[in-house]
This record gives C-alpha cells, structure tokens and sequence, in this order.
C-alpha cells in the first residue's frame, strides 16, 4: 500500500490528553476562585455586622493585660509585644523540650533493649503508658495533680543544689554577669571558632591516615581551656553565683520555673521521650546484627562498634521520624492553654477575645507555627542529607 | 544388636538453668548489671510502695464511682440512655455473627468484646447495670450462633455491610429524629464523655479518609495547579497545631458561612478534626500508593485500562491495603486526640472529668479522676494498638 500511516494520527480535541489536562485545571482554579470568593463574601459581611475594619493597626493598642511568665511585659505596651512575648515563651518550653526529651528518649530507647530484664520492662512500661494516654491529660496531671499539690514555700522540698520546690515554682541556683561579662562572653566566642577549628583539622587528619581521632572531645577540650583561662586571666569572675534564699514569704534570687511552665515541660518531655524512645530502638534494631559481628571480627572494642558502626548507621534510619517529634513538640506545646502557661497561642487567644479580630490573629498563630515547623524540618532535612546513605 | 546403653548425661550446673539461671541471665550477669538491679528495685520500691498505698487506702475512688454515667455519656438524658446500650449490643452481635461466620479472624476481638461485657457484670454496680452488661455477653453469643447457622454464602455480605452501615447507624440512633415520638432527637449539646469521645473520633476519621484519598491523588497528579494545592494544604495543615485549626473551626466557620447557616458546636469540632486529621490520612494513602510497584501500572496499561481505572481498580486496592494499619494508628492518635476539645468547649471524656473535679464536693480528687480517666484512655488504645499489630500480621503488609 502507498498511503503512510502517521506516526501521530490527529486526535480529536476532546480526547486530547493535553487540552483535557488544561481544561481540567481551568475547572479545578475557577472552582476553587468561586468558592474562595464565597467565604471572602460572607467574612467580609460577617465582619462588617460586627463593625470590625480588617488590618493589623490594633496590634498597636495597648494590650491592659499582663503576662504572668516569661520577660517582663507592663500592661501598657502593644499587643504587638505581648504577642512577640508569646513566641519567645513558646520557644523557651520548645528549645529545653527538645534537648530533654531528646535524652530521655535516648535512654529510655536504649534501656528497652537492656540485657537486664528488669531495666528493659521498666523502660517498656513507661512507653507503653505513655504513649496511650492523651498528652492533655498527662499535662493536668503533672499540672493539678503534681505540681499544686507540692509543700506551700515553708516546707519547700529542698533538693540537692540547692534547689528548693514548691508549690509556687521551682527555684534553682543562677549566676549573675559582673561588669567583666562581656569579655567573658567573647572570649567564648573565640573558643567556640577555636574548637570548631580544632574538630575540622582533626577530621582532615583522620581521613588522611585513616585514625580515630576524637574529634568531639578536643574540639570540647579546646572551648574548656579558653573558658577557664579566660575566667582566670581576667580581673575579677564574670559571672557570680545567684542562690536562691527564702526571704519574707517567698524565694528570692536564682532562677524561677513557674509551675505552668514546669508542668508544661515536664508532660511534653515525658511524651515526645515515650515516641523518641521508640524511634531510638527501631533505629537501633534496623542495623543488622551482621554489621555488629563483622565489626567485632574487625577487632574494634564493643564501645567503638557502637560509635563507629551501630551509630551511624541507626541515625540514618533514626533523624526523619525524629524530625517529626521536634515539630510534634512544638506543635503540642500549644496544649500550654489548657493550664494557663502564656505561650503565643493563649496569648493570641486573650489578644482576640479582647479585640475580636479573629482573622488575623488566627492567620498569625498559624503563620508563626508553620515559620517554626519550617525551619526545622528545613535545618533537619540538610543534616538529614548529611548523614543519609549515599548510594550508587 | 545389643542395647547401647545412653552415655551419661551430666545435668548443667543448677545456676544456669530454672529460676536462678533465669535470674542470673537476666538480672546478675554482670557486677555493673547487678548494680543496677538493686538500684531499680530499690527506685521501683520507693515509687510503688507510697503508689499502691494511697491507690488502696486514702484514694477516695468514689469520686468515680459517683459520675460514672457522667463520664460514659456526659449530659445524655437519662431516660434515652437505653440507645446508647442498643449501640453497644449491636457491636456485640457483630462481632459475635462475624466470629461464627469467619471464624479464627474474629475471635479474639469477639470474645474480648464478650468477657468485657461479662466481666463488668460482675462488678459492683447496680443490679439494673450488671444485667445490661451481662447483656452485651448474651449478645455476642447470639451473633456467634446465628453466625454459624449454615447461611448461604450471601449472609457474609449481609454482615459486611452491617458492619460498613454501623457507623451511621450509630450515628442516627445517637442523635434521633425530628419526627419520630420513639426517637426524640438529642441535641448535640448532651452529647458527652466517653461516648462524645468515640463518636468525634469515629466520624473523624470516617469523613477524614475520602478526602485524604482524594488529596493524596492529587498531590501525585501530574496536573501542577492540582498537585500544587494538595500540596500546600498538607504541608499547611500538617505545620500547624491541631487546637488552631478546631480553634480555627469553632470561631472562623461561623464566620466563612452565610448568616443563616447555624453550625452547632460538636459538627463544628468535627469539621475541624476532619480537615486536620484527611492530611494526614493523605501521607499515609500517599505511602501507600508509592509503595505499589510501577510493574502494576505499567501492567494495567498494556491491559488497555484508562487512566482512573488503572488507579480505582488495580493501584488503590493494593495501596490501600497496605495502609490500612497506619489508618488504625491514626484513629487512635485522633482517639486521644479528642482530649483537646476540651480547649473550645465540648464536655468530651476529659473535660467532663475537669467539670467533676470543679464541683466543691469533690475538691482536690484531681489524682482520683486523672488516673481513672488515664486507665480508661489506655484500655482502649492499647486494645486498639493490641488489633492494629494483629491486622497487620493478618494482612501480611510488608511480606507479599
């Protein structure tokens, strides 16, 4: 036969993949323009039979109310401020929250795989409680139920440091700077760029011979040194020691743990350490046992197996899931309502039921949590492809 | 052939077998790991002893014993309590056909059902209540003998979707009829304890998953526009707390909707569970479907299926499957979950037990209740966790 059969026979527009994927989007934006239109409308005159005008001039007014917890805040200065003193509070629970439930989780994790039977039980039981139980309850537990059930302040539990516990807080030993603080304070700068240094040059070295250098150890060895000198070397000691003492009816210096923020950071330690316990003894069941022996094979002592091979390997398997318990910490941090700590959502909260501009105060609350959960799991994710395996 | 006799065995050494070999394997190996042994006895000892002492003598648990129908159903009217047990037996009779018809499958969950029912009886409750409970046995037995009666095949289909209709059926008989003088409707409000716990959760994650299907589809389209907005909504919804968005969905839904749309509070906390809880749902569907092989796509191409049947019939069965213990996970995380209405106001298992201890007569019994309300939490969600781990196991996800 003459006739060419073309390789791209003409299909009809309405069976064209492209032009149907086209009009299936031109659908799909116009739908969603409609229906976004629609709630505008009715906001829009919501807000109006409410008389209120939309914008963020009010965050200007004064908030005339005060903040029980966190840097000092008068009632006369902006909502504004006391929303900035929200996010700053919500960053301390976050900030020590995630350092203690990363070692909780650590050694509760490791201990589920104690080859003491006792340990291993103990470390499931708490696990599995935790971990059934809602985080709410656990937080008016430790809150109603712990921390305002502790002695009145003449019968403080007084424990070693000393810290003394009471029903009004928990107060632990500070130190104040003197006026030779800031030189302190740069001379620990030059320690950290110095132990930074220290760790690089030691980690070029080790892979140029192929040694184990211990590079975590000078690099903190290097910082000490600087720090201890330079307190020495300099006139008088940069920092003294602030003891709590009971004065009157109350304890004065050091430094206070409220009992909001105490429950708070207990109940969401307790938690997220029950989760990262778990993600911790995955991480470290997932490396084959064969990597263990081949290892001992190798000669290397059962300590270095652990750093060198187990380690390395687990954290592989271990930093995504614990990604999310960072952001599930921080996310859950919000519960602080529930028992009056004043982080950005309970302030956001009294800022709106004062002023009832709901739409904005709800778009900052969500915008603050998204730019947190953001940049975490943005610094996670770099460290992640850091450590991940790379394959061929 | 002459009888060999059996050499002569030496017995092993008696600390290496029985109670003390166990003990010393596991407990003494070495002096570190006896060290800390008596540490955590002693520890164990110093929590438990003060522990178990205030639980049996100075707790006054009768703080519990007071508000139990409080806690089971919160504010639902006393007289119509009745349809919350018809609830209950219909489970019961579910579970007990479901056991007779498929056996094996079901039987633990049957019979755990079942001995709970018998074994609340034989607490001390009124004899009115013990019968009821005693109920809930009665009806698992009937199930199981009507289960085995030889139905024809299609009964197993009458008992699937029996199961499927349960939910809503639960949902109806709950809330009542306008109309109907048998079935006064209960308004939303009464709703509460235990029983606003599970029905929050339930219709969470039953209206979350559909939705979580189709935004899972839509963030591995290859249309940008749709992958774009499925996207932004995950990531949106999964970088926020869950209290904004109920918090979100019981002060800006009023506002979003017209004047005379009226959403009471309980559909309005739903709404918000069921917009946060599809995200999620849509990462595991999402899992799912990426963890279907491109063989099975490629296969059902060449077949000459289309495009959405490709997906409906060969991709979504498979990764549906797979995903469906990650959904049981996730509806025991909303589950617990359900604690947080107590932010915007619903008297759910939690806040009913903050409104118990608010009242003067039972001031200061916050461990009494917390405790209780902790036991009650775990039972279900371990049990839940407990079927989860069977599921899987019975599905054989990750092995085919």
């Amino acid at each position: 036969m003459a006739s060419v059969v073309s390789l791209h026979p003409r299909v009809p527009l309405w069976r064209d993949v492209r032009v149907l994927s086209a009009l299936g989007q031109a659908i799909f934006v116009v739908v969603i323009i409609i229906v976004g239109a629609f709630l505008y409308g009715n906001v829009r005159a919501a807000l109006q039979r409410q008389g209120l005008v939309t914008g963020f001039d009010f965050m200007r007014a004064p908030a005339g109310f005060n903040i029980g917890d966190g840097p000092a805040f008068e009632p006369s200065e902006s909502y504004a401020r006391a929303f900035t003193i929200g996010v700053i509070n919500t960053l301390r629970v976050i900030g020590l929250g995630i350092v203690l439930a990363t070692l909780l989780g650590l050694v509760a994790g490791v201990a589920r795989l104690s080859s003491n039977w006792l340990v291993a039980k103990i470390a499931a039981v708490y696990v599995q409680i935790i971990r059934n139980t809602p985080l709410l309850l656990q937080l008016f537990f430790w809150f109603f139920a712990v921390i305002l059930k502790l002695p009145n302040v003449r019968n403080s539990i007084t424990l070693p440091g000393p810290i003394y516990t009471n029903v009004r807080g928990i107060y632990v030993p500070w130190a104040t700077p003197t006026e030779t603080f800031g030189a302190w304070r740069n001379a620990l700068i030059v320690g950290v760029i110095v132990a930074g240094l220290v760790w690089l040059g030691i980690a070029r070295w080790e892979r140029r011979t192929g040694r184990v250098g211990f590079a975590p150890l000078y690099a903190l060895a290097a910082f000490a040194l600087m720090a201890v000198v330079s307190w020495f070397v300099l006139p008088s000691a940069p920092l003294t020691p602030d003891v709590p003492t009971l004065r009157g009816l109350n304890y004065r210096g050091g430094a206070r743990m409220s009992p909001e923020y105490a429950a708070l950071l207990f109940g969401l330690v307790f938690y997220t350490g029950a989760f990262i316990a778990e993600i911790v003894r995955a991480g470290i069941q997932a490396v084959s046992k064969g990597q263990v022996e081949a290892a001992r094979a190798l000669g290397l002592r059962p300590l270095l197996v652990l750093r060198l091979v187990v380690f390395p390997q687990a954290l592989r398997v271990i930093i995504p899931p614990l990604t999310s318990q960072y952001l599930n910490l921080a996310k859950n941090s919000s519960l602080a309502v529930a028992i009056g700590y004043p982080d950005l959502f309970s302030i956001g909260g009294t800022i709106f039921n004062q002023t009832g501009h709901a739409l904005e105060i709800i778009s900052l609350i969500m915008l603050s949590y998204l730019t947190m959960s953001l940049t975490t799991s943005l610094l996670l994710n770099i460290y992640n492809r850091r450590v991940r395996l790379v394959e061929r | 052939m002459t009888a060999v006799a059996a050499p002569e065995t030496l017995k092993p050494p008696r600390t290496s077998v029985g109670v003390l070999g166990w003990l010393r394997q596991n407990l003494f190996s070495t002096w570190y790991n006896a060290l800390l042994t008596i540490v955590t006895l002693w520890a164990l000892y110093a929590l438990l002893r003060p522990a178990l002492t205030w639980m049996l003598t100075t707790a006054r648990w009768e703080v519990v014993a007071d508000n139990l129908r409080l806690f089971m159903v919160g504010q639902y009217p006393a007289d119509q309590v009745s349809r919350i047990w018809l609830c209950v037996y219909v489970l019961g009779g579910l579970a007990g056909s479901s056991w007779g018809t498929w056996g094996a499958r079901f039987r633990t969950f049957a019979v755990a059902i079942g001995s709970a029912g018998l074994f609340l009886a034989l607490l001390p409750f009124s004899l009115d209540i013990r019968l009821r409970w005693l109920g809930l046995g009665v009806a698992v037995a009937a199930g199981l003998v009507v289960g085995r009666l030889p139905w024809p095949v299609w009964l197993r289909r009458v008992i699937i979707a029996a199961w499927l209709l349960y939910f809503p059926f639960v949902l109806l008989l709950v809330r009542g009829l306008e109309r109907v003088g048998a079935l006064p409707r209960v308004n939303t409000n009464l709703w509460g304890g235990l029983l606003l716990t599970f029905l929050l959760a339930i219709v969470g994650i039953t209206f979350s998953f559909p939705f979580g299907v189709l935004l899972a589809l839509g963030r591995r389209s290859h249309l940008p526009v749709i992958r774009g907005f499925c996207t932004l909504y995950i990531e949106v919804i999964r970088g926020v707390p869950l209290v904004s968005v109920l918090y979100m969905a019981s002060i800006m839904l009023p506002l979003f909707l017209p004047e005379q749309i009226r959403v009471d509070r309980v559909v309005r906390a739903m709404i918000g569970f069921v917009m946060f809880i599809a995200a999620y749902v849509a990462e595991d569907v999402r899992g799912g479907l990426q963890a279907v092989p491109r063989g099975q796509y490629e296969a059902a191409g060449a077949l000459g299926l289309s495009g959405p049947l490709v997906m409906g019939l060969v991709v979504l069965p498979q990764a549906l499957r797979a995903v469906i213990p990650s959904l049981v996970g996730q509806f025991i995380s909303l589950f617990k979950d359900t604690s947080l209405v107590a932010i915007i106001s619903l008297f759910d298992l939690l806040n009913i037990g903050q409104s118990v201890l608010a009242n003067p007569a039972y001031l200061g019994l916050h461990r009494e209740v917390y405790v209780f309300l902790a036991a009650l939490y775990w039972v279900f969600s371990y049990a839940m966790a407990y079927a989860a781990r069977r599921l899987e196991v019975a599905l054989g996800v990750g092995e085919r």
